[in-house]
């Protein structure tokens, strides 16, 4: 190892201008003779709208156009897509209401867009949009989950009884005839409670259109830009593909939440040519809480079968998964296929049944949000494990051992075949790291406290380094989730990287910069990561799924395998051997078995001077291009253990320690994958602890700021102790398999087995707040008066 | 519209601008110093962090009005030269930032913990003291780390605490 190679702790090259304040984020663009946009919201979360005047709104100082979705339709402007079908069990194909980036006719969730002032100032536009008179027909909404498809009221006209597919996977009479044969049978309910993404950069957008070139720009906070291209051209038809330009410059955060096309850049870049300047619209934290997709909110009833030997033999899943008012980009994936196919956890589990039931309510739409389907999935089987070893009366880390799968590969009833893992070599290092030896005196000394301590485990797994394209193809998907690179050599030997994936927080303008010094043998000075604008990088799927690793920097790797064959190309002629003699170590290209080499740097300048050889025999210049389709999702597993102390009077919860310990396969840089862990827990913990969106019966969002949605602050957190146990990947030529969700996915339930060990019985929800905790504290202390 | 005298990275700046202005907007839009930012419009997450008078604020909820005849410092300004100041350099080292978007507001918040508090600063001092600034991206765990190292590094170059 180098020490800027794979597997040092580099400091981040970004983080220069992040910690000067020079980071450059799209509200900090400002283009010439720019116009300020902001939307008119509905105030109701399901109304008809019987007219719309907006001629008070034109006359108003400083407007320069006020637009409706009727303006959007005449130009022919389209709604926006859910870019996976998923089919019911019927083989129907799901039901997708009209998606307007305007409302036309009806508004169906509050903050739903009704329509656009565009203003000299953003203080006019917003005076402006006050002005704007509405005549709305209000409707009763249907917000609970779990009551949708038994409402009256119907959200879109395509879907009557509020259901948009009742899909499912695996093999129901297999499942079945375990239950039959079962020893044992645990059950479970459970709520996945919604969450509010709130990544700390709100979304923006710059829409600019030039009457001279018919080009435009649009600068928005994305993940993936060239999605956001491929979809405002291909389908939502503001401009053509090959003259749009998409820039997503530094992001602050995204969580997935800057995955999707929204209405806001539609607008935006339709704007900018229809009042020929450019138009600027930022999100305020209020607006994000209402439109940003949201994430989670499942209703769960879970069942898991047990032999006589405490196997585990059977499980099955009913899910009802709240989809929102409309099916976001990537919605209808998230409670199907990153879901069900996690339900075997790290366990051999011979028979697995999952039902979905995807439902449209008056709510935000839901979609992917870190983690994406894969915490839900492990939410339901680490409490079900959780429980039943409780019930067996058997210690939960052995028992989860006692049905770890150890064998690899290994197929899952729910078409997943994991490529390998070491799940025994995880759990052993978190007992450790956890001192759980000891667990037992440290609840006796809380005890003497009046305090109540516990101990929670969660065995997760998950399936990233999304994916290959072929395999998605055949689940839906509408393109193909390979990744695209290109190494650019200079003459002078520095290189540029463009990369389809794009940094939001991850670090890759390091990590990616490693790769390149640890195979070429130069500086990581010498390496620029560019990434986030579609003029430069010709395509990409972007970053998401903890994709960049484990797809993005595969395709770095096959683009640099063919920069180091090129370069032995050019190398024999410089050297006068033939190619075959060729040898390419620690940066230099070298003759076998003689001292004649040249550094690579050198030998970039013999490319492109070009005196050397035949221009007709060898093309001139070092630059090449990879596309990289991975052969299999990746399966970063481990185990994490949350300890808690409740105080019983208070309902507080304390989180006394936390263990973690990954398996991400190989890591580039481990203070990064740290970082990642970090950072993930943080928001698993918040999910447990802190967060939940709530609406009321009308439909109206009741923790819609920072004041109402508990986001986890400092005090809300340990110091975390994060260890690593490696199995390299065999899927990919990295061995990478990723690291940016599994905190998120891991730390729920790790939780909540904690909250309900030290209380000794189940019956807690998320957020574990300390008013829940303290019923559910109550309820255990004196359970005749509870019930 | 009225008009604003104030000390801004130690220059002297004179504007016209809407009474309703608020301190980041004058900054980010009037004077193009985009590192302070906007997270929210609560005054919960503490990214548009700025010191007033050597004080640490929210510039999202103070008024540029508010800050007429007084001395402004950003995160562009606390850097000496091509040195960073030592809680910048401590963020970077320890990790402390992800996206970068919190980030010039937890390290004015952080010079401010200082300021107040001293250079040795235990782990739940550092946590409570942080209370007004929200980062979704660390969890925290380095940014603590990151603050108690700065800390402890601005006690050896005093130099740039008189800077303020």
């Amino acid at each position: 190892m180098t020490a800027t190679g794979i597997g040092a702790p580099v400091r981040r090259k970004e983080d220069q201008r992040f910690v000067t304040g020079q980071g450059r984020y799209v509200d900090d663009f400002n283009r010439p003779g720019q116009a300020h946009a902001y939307f008119l919201r509905s105030p109701h979360a399901h109304a008809a709208i019987r007219s719309i005047d907006t001629g008070p709104a034109t006359i108003m100082p400083g407007v320069i156009a006020v637009f409706t979705g009727d303006d959007l339709a005449a130009d022919k402007i389209g709604g926006l897509i859910c870019g996976w079908m998923i089919h019911s069990k019927d083989g129907s194909p799901m039901k997708a209401g009209p998606h307007p980036a305007l409302a036309q006719g009806k508004v169906r969730y509050v903050g739903d867009h009704v329509a656009v002032v565009i203003a000299e100032t953003l203080a006019q536009a917003k005076d402006a949009a006050e002005a704007i008179v509405v005549d709305y027909d209000v409707l009763p909404a249907v917000v609970d989950t779990a009551q949708a498809t038994k409402a009256s009221v119907q959200v879109h006209e395509v879907s009557p009884d509020n259901t948009v597919f009742n899909w499912h996977l695996g093999n129901k009479d297999e499942t079945e005839a375990a239950f039959a044969r079962a020893k044992h049978v645990t059950k479970i309910d459970l709520v996945n409670n919604r969450l509010v993404p709130n990544p700390i950069e709100p979304r923006a957008a710059v829409g600019e259109y030039d009457f001279g070139t018919d080009n435009y720009t649009l600068y928005t906070t994305s993940q993936n830009p060239h999605v956001a291209r491929l979809v405002l051209s291909a389908f939502i038809g503001v401009a053509p593909e090959h003259k749009l330009r998409v820039i997503a410059p530094d992001v602050g955060g995204g969580f997935g939440s800057k995955i999707f096309i929204y209405a806001e850049e539609t607008v935006c870049v339709w704007a900018a040519k229809k009042v020929k300047r450019p138009v600027k619209w930022t999100s305020d934290r209020s607006e994000a809480f209402l439109s940003d997709a949201h994430g989670r909110d499942h209703v769960t009833h879970a069942e898991m079968a047990t032999d006589e030997n405490g196997k585990i033999i059977g499980l099955r899943v009913h899910t009802t998964a709240n989809l929102g008012a409309y099916l976001s980009t990537f919605s209808s994936s998230v409670p199907t296929y990153l879901y069900a196919p996690l339900l075997s956890g790290q366990y051999d589990i011979p028979a697995i049944y999952c039902e979905v039931d995807g439902v449209y309510t008056n709510t935000a739409p839901v979609d992917a949000y870190r983690g994406a389907g894969r915490p839900e999935a492990t939410f339901v089987v680490e409490r079900l494990v959780e429980k039943t070893a409780r019930e067996l009366g058997q210690n939960p880390a052995e028992f989860r051992r006692k049905n770890y799968i150890t064998q690899f590969p290994h197929a899952t009833p729910v078409i997943m075949t994991y490529d390998t893992g070491d799940y025994a070599a995880s759990l052993d290092k978190a007992l450790e790291i956890a001192d759980y030896k000891n667990f037992q005196q440290r609840k006796q000394e809380s005890a003497r406290r009046g305090k109540l301590r516990g101990i929670g485990f969660s065995s997760y797994i998950e399936a990233c380094g999304i994916a290959p394209s072929q395999a998605v193809g055949s689940l839906g998907a509408g393109v193909g989730l390979w990744e695209s690179a290109e190494v650019r050599v200079n003459p002078t030997g520095s290189v540029e990287v463009l990369t389809g994936s794009h940094s939001h927080g991850q670090g890759h303008e390091t990590t990616f910069a490693q790769l390149v010094s640890d195979r070429l043998g130069i500086s990581i000075d010498q390496v620029s990561i560019v990434h986030g604008d579609t003029d430069k990088v010709q395509f990409g799927m972007g970053t998401y799924g903890s994709r960049s690793g484990a797809v993005g920097m595969s395709a770095i790797a096959k683009a640099i395998d063919k920069v180091i064959a090129k370069g032995k190309k050019v190398a024999a002629h410089v050297l006068e051997a033939s190619e075959g003699d060729i040898e390419f170590k620690d940066g230099r290209f070298g003759v076998a078995g003689t001292d004649r080499s040249m550094a690579f740097g050198e030998i970039a300048l013999q490319a492109y001077i070009a005196h050397k050889f035949s221009g007709q025999d060898l093309e001139p210049g070092l630059k090449e291009g990879a596309f990289y389709d991975p052969t299999n999702f990746t399966f970063p597993a481990g185990v994490h253990i949350c300890e808690v102390e409740i105080d019983p009077d208070t309902g507080v919860t304390k989180i006394e320690r936390w263990t973690a310990v990954d398996d991400f396969g190989v890591i580039i840089n481990p203070m990064i994958v740290e970082g990642q862990v970090h950072g993930g827990i943080a928001q698993g913990v918040g999910q447990a602890l802190l967060e939940g969106a709530f609406y009321d019966e009308s439909g109206q969002l009741i923790t819609a700021s920072f004041n109402d949605y508990c986001m986890p602050r400092a005090i809300d957190l340990p110091s975390f102790q994060v260890g690593m146990t490696v199995t390299p990947c065999p899927s990919n030529p990295l061995g990478i398999k990723g690291c940016g969700e599994a905190g998120a996915i891991a730390a729920p339930p790790a939780v909540i087995n904690a909250i309900t060990d030290a209380l000794g019985h189940e019956d807690i929800a998320m957020p574990a707040t300390p008013q829940a905790v303290w019923r559910a504290a109550q309820k255990a202390r004196m359970p005749m008066a509870a019930e | 519209m009225t008009t604003v005298s104030l000390t801004v990275n130690g220059q002297s700046v004179t504007a016209d601008v809407d009474p309703r202005t608020l301190l980041v907007q004058f900054l980010r839009e009037n004077l193009r110093l985009t590192g302070t930012h906007v997270g929210c419009d609560t005054s919960q997450c503490g990214a548009c962090v700025v010191h007033l008078n050597g004080q640490a604020v929210k510039s999202c909820t103070t008024l540029a009005v508010q800050a007429n005849a007084s001395v402004v410092t950003t995160i562009e300004g606390i850097a000496e030269g091509g040195d960073l100041h030592p809680m910048q350099a401590a963020f970077r080292e320890h990790h402390g930032l992800q996206c970068g978007y919190c980030t010039p507001g937890m390290i004015m918040s952080a010079i401010d913990i200082v300021n107040r508090k001293g250079n040795a600063l235990d782990e739940q001092t550092i946590r409570a003291e942080l209370e007004g600034n929200l980062c979704r991206c660390t969890g925290y765990h380095n940014i603590v780390k990151a603050v108690a190292a700065g800390a402890q590094a601005m006690a050896q170059a005093p130099v740039q605490q008189a800077a303020e």
